[in-house]
């Protein structure tokens, strides 16, 4: 069963934008794509641990603030050449409202 | 149902246009790849290195079998497999076994063949060609059995191929008509110190020398000349020059003259057949080295994608020769005539030759050798068309001359060991560069920033990273083009765009995108925060400025540090302050914890380590204290530094102080395309380093003298003299002038350094100094701009709360 977390509605969150979800196992960056998909990462970059949540968000990645690596929205895998990952957690969108799971999702 | 592509040549041009295709249509033909040679796709260039033992087939190849198998391509390789019939009327091929494909556009990139010298014996035994791999294994078997090889032509593949089998262990010897070697590439006197270091390495040479017999009965014996004079060989190279390889095109009814005639859109004269490569014949010329094939291949593969915008329209090439441990560099025009001038340094002691032709103060032509650290470089302002009085003196010392901080081109790339490190931001070291290039199968700059991440950063070892990357492929790598895309969404250059949105009065950045049919939903992080420059400059007023399209830096006020902390700048005006503003900052660090109060190199003070849901609040005590932002953190401008001047110092000329401060008030909060610093100094003693700032001025007697262009960064530059002008209003007016042209006209990213030596100085003087219409003009412009500018961005968010999500988590959990 997942524990499913509300955690504040789409309009929170800016369009090719993100917020952080504080949390006692680190920061969590939800972000918002042009088309209002919702995606949840561990808020450190693989590379140098650079808060992703302040990164610029195009398509379905982000890019790094500190140093360009760009990662996958969707499973927080960097992008090619780059090579790491970092934590993907479950978010759902319903009626407006974000939920948001602390399970790690592995892939 | 998808269209058939079929491509005729599964070379280095041929697959480099379906890579390309692949990469902005994937989805949208059915590709089937006819070669006559039995592999997948490899590198040409680098089949010198094999010969010589050091690399391996394996080594060069850039795509393998499975790559066509992973891209859904059908590939049909092998002798057997080579087209011998192009039925253009049912749309078909027809390869020498019987293998047939029908199309609804075919790619010609059928290479060239070599020219093989008609006397007689040219078909015995031994005699062989350089140009494929079977080529070189029957190359690498002769050196096995054999002693002695005579290479005919001393041009750049027979010297490669020489050099080859003298480290197989053969006695070579080159054979040439010209008196002097590389006589395409090379003056007499570079060709000269290459002869001496080929020999002091044994390499034989015979010439000037016409070929007119091969001899021998069941194998080749022996070579003849005109003379009547005779070598001993028991293995002859012929690698006397190319042609393009026409035959079936020919054939075929599609119009050829020396090669086959394309336009600018690599189609031939039948609509559905395009051709790249060395079989082309593009607006008279023929091209014989990758990096012009390359340019085509992009230009062929826009089109067959029916985007229909790109255009080829002629390269300019330069060559180098593969042979470890000389240095050889060559490109344009190095003859000249009596519209030309010469600048020439020989040294031939230390084999040092240096020579560049100059044509209306631009480079024309370079040859160099023994010291080509500067090629790269050369090669850049030849295609860039740069004018170089302004540095004339100083261009045969080469580019670490003009001034750079000490990483850029002083390093010899080729002495350079594997170990020792290029790229000091991200800890490249030439090793990794020359591995990523070899085995990943690179060509251009951008590539290798993309794999190895060198040069990625500020970009200071892009002059070595070139370097290496020409010594290791030879005249093979494509240097950066002129006009730069903005980047991989679009092929679109940055005045296109800017062009664009004031003509069609684009006011956001999803319609510039749609307009210019982007190839990403909504960009990337280079295209946006690009775009939203461009429009806030086109249209201050109109525009809404797009928070989300902005580095995080400039979406927050502050900056970014490496532990995801922020560093705060109040500005001080002209760096001048008051016992209460220091006070107030003093109070702001206690109160907020910051660890470290740092005075910059701008005159400013520093508060670095805050947190960012404190910088509301950091804000708002500083704003109480009369504080507004510094902008340090903004492509926009920063400080204006200042000396004491008149005031205070004995021997201030003019109140430098005042003038900083005023400058200050009224240049704050413009977005640029880069940061802008500006400094007044008092006289020409030049305390505030006014020579190495964006804007400089220094006070003389009778007035101020302005500078323009300075850079105290990655790459010092020292300011160019704008003009003299006597009042405070002029200092105003040109200026604004200067900094509102370099707003409108540079790209985004380009700092003012770089920006005046791509458009020449002159030109920025005839805009600002001489045009006096046009300077009031962008004066203006400047100023209503500044209208709707000088908002302060501190003041906005700590006490209307704007974008106050920002700084706030979205939820606390646990
Ligand atoms: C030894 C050597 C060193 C070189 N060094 C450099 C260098 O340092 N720098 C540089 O820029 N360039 C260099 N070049 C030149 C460079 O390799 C060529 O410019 C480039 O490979 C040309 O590409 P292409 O696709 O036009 O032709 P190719 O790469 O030759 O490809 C043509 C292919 O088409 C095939 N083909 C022809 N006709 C048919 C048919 N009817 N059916 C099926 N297949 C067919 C051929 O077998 C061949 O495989 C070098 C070349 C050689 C040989
Ligand atoms: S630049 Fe001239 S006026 Fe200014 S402080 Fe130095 S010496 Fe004095
Ligand atoms: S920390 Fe993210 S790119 Fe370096």
């Amino acid at each position: 069963m997942t524990d499913w977390i509300e955690i504040g509605t789409l309009e929170d969150i800016p369009r090719l934008g993100s917020r952080v979800v504080r949390t006692t196992q680190g920061d969590i960056a939800v972000f918002r794509t042009a088309e209002d998909e919702v995606f949840a990462l561990n808020d450190s970059c693989p590379h140098k641990g650079g808060p992703l949540s302040q990164g610029i968000v195009h398509g379905k990645r982000v890019t790094c603030p500190l140093h360009n690596w760009v990662l996958e929205l969707s499973d927080g895998t960097a992008v090619a050449p780059d090579q790491g990952h970092t934590a993907c957690f479950p978010v759902k969108v319903e009626d407006g409202i974000v939920r948001l799971s602390l399970q790690r999702q592995h892939t | 149902m998808k269209e058939k592509l079929v491509l005729i040549g599964n070379g280095m041009a041929g697959v480099r246009t379906l890579e390309e295709l692949l990469k902005i249509a994937p989805d949208k033909y059915d590709i089937t790849v006819f070669g006559a040679e039995p592999y997948g796709n490899y590198n040409r260039i680098l089949l010198s290195p094999v010969l010589a033992g050091e690399k391996t087939i394996d080594q060069i190849m850039l795509n393998d079998k499975q790559w066509y198998v992973d891209n859904g391509i059908t590939l049909h390789c092998g002798k057997e497999k080579e087209v011998v019939q192009i039925d253009r009327r049912k749309r078909k091929v027809i390869a020498s076994d019987g293998t047939t494909a029908e199309y609804d556009f075919l790619l010609l990139a059928t290479g060239s063949n070599p020219f093989i010298v008609p006397v007689p014996g040219n078909d015995l035994p031994g005699v062989v060609t350089f140009r494929d791999i079977h080529d070189v294994d029957l190359m690498l078997e002769a050196s096995k059995q054999h002693q002695h090889a005579v290479v005919i032509g001393g041009g750049l593949l027979g010297l490669e191929a020489a050099n080859g089998l003298m480290l197989q262990g053969m006695s070579v010897t080159v054979v040439h008509i010209q008196d002097t070697l590389m006589e395409r590439q090379l003056d007499k006197a570079a060709g000269a110190l290459l002869r001496k270091s080929l020999e002091e390495r044994g390499m034989h040479f015979y010439m000037p020398a016409q070929t007119t017999a091969i001899i021998g009965e069941d194998r080749v014996r022996g070579v003849r000349f005109k003379d009547g004079s005779e070598l001993y060989a028991d293995l002859v190279v012929m690698a006397v020059g190319i042609r393009p390889n026409i035959e079936l095109a020919k054939k075929s009814g599609i119009h050829c003259e020396r090669g086959i005639v394309a336009n600018d859109t690599l189609q031939t004269f039948d609509p559905r057949v395009y051709a790249v490569g060395e079989c082309v014949q593009h607006r008279g010329q023929a091209y014989g080295l990758v990096a012009p094939l390359f340019e085509q291949a992009k230009v062929c593969a826009n089109h067959l994608a029916h985007l229909g915008y790109a255009r080829y329209q002629g390269s300019m090439t330069s060559t180098k020769l593969k042979v470890t441990g000389i240095d050889l560099f060559s490109a344009g025009d190095f003859t000249g005539d009596e519209t030309t001038e010469e600048i020439v340094i020989k040294d031939a002691a230390r084999g040092m030759y240096k020579k560049i032709v100059l044509k209306d103060n631009r480079i024309h032509g370079a040859v160099m050798y023994g010291d080509t650290v500067d090629g790269a470089w050369y090669f850049q302002l030849m295609r860039d068309g740069t004018d170089i009085s302004a540095f004339r003196d100083h261009l045969m010392f080469g580019e670490s001359h003009l001034g750079d901080a000490g990483h850029g081109g002083q390093n010899k790339a080729a002495s350079m060991s594997d170990s020792m490190e290029v790229c000091g931001c991200n800890g490249v070291c030439k090793g990794t560069i020359v591995k990523a290039v070899t085995e990943k199968g690179l060509f251009t700059l951008d590539e290798v920033r993309t794999h190895t991440k060198a040069s990625s950063s500020c970009g200071s070892c892009t002059g070595l990273v070139e370097q290496i990357m020409s010594s290791v492929l030879g005249g093979g790598y494509s240097a950066a083009p002129k006009e730069k895309p903005v980047c991989k969404c679009t092929d679109h250059t940055h005045d296109e765009v800017r062009k664009v949105i004031r003509q069609q009065h684009l006011l956001s950045i999803p319609d510039v995108m749609r307009y210019l049919e982007w190839r990403t939903p909504n960009g990337c992080h280079s295209c946006r925060p690009a775009l939203n420059y461009y429009l806030l400059c086109a249209w201050p007023a109109e525009y809404k400025d797009d928070a989300q399209s902005r580095f995080i830096n400039e979406r927050v006020h502050a900056n970014i540090q490496k532990d995801g902390t922020y560093s705060v700048v109040p500005r001080m005006w002209g760096g001048v302050t008051t016992p209460d503003e220091l006070r107030t900052i003093a109070d702001v660090a206690d109160k907020y914890k910051i660890p470290t109060v740092k005075v910059t190199g701008g005159q400013r003070i520093d508060l670095l380590g805050v947190k960012k849901e404190d910088l509301p609040g950091v804000w708002r005590d500083l704003n109480k204290g009369g504080m507004v932002s510094g902008h340090a953190y903004a492509k926009g401008l920063r400080t204006v530094k200042t000396c004491v001047g008149k005031e205070w110092c004995r021997f201030g000329t003019q109140d430098s102080t005042a003038m900083g401060i005023e400058l200050e008030k009224r240049t704050w909060g413009s977005w640029m395309p880069h940061k802008f610093k500006m400094a007044v100094s008092g006289c020409p003693r030049n305390c505030a380093e006014a020579t190495i700032k964006d804007f400089g001025i220094v006070a003389v007697e009778s007035g101020w003298e302005l500078h323009v262009g300075g850079n105290g960064g990655v790459k010092v530059r020292a300011t160019d003299l704008l003009c003299k002008v006597t009042t405070d209003a002029e200092v105003e007016e040109y200026c604004y002038a200067f900094i509102q042209l370099y707003r409108e006209e540079a790209h985004y990213l380009d700092r003012t350094a770089p920006w005046i030596e791509r458009v020449g100085l002159e030109y920025v003087k005839q805009r600002i100094v001489e045009d006096a219409e046009g300077r009031k003009a962008l004066r203006e412009r400047f100023v209503e701009s500044q209208k709707y500018a000088q908002v302060d961005p501190w003041e906005e968010r700590a006490s209307h709360d704007v974008e106050r999500h920002e700084f706030v988590p979205l939820k606390l959990v646990g």
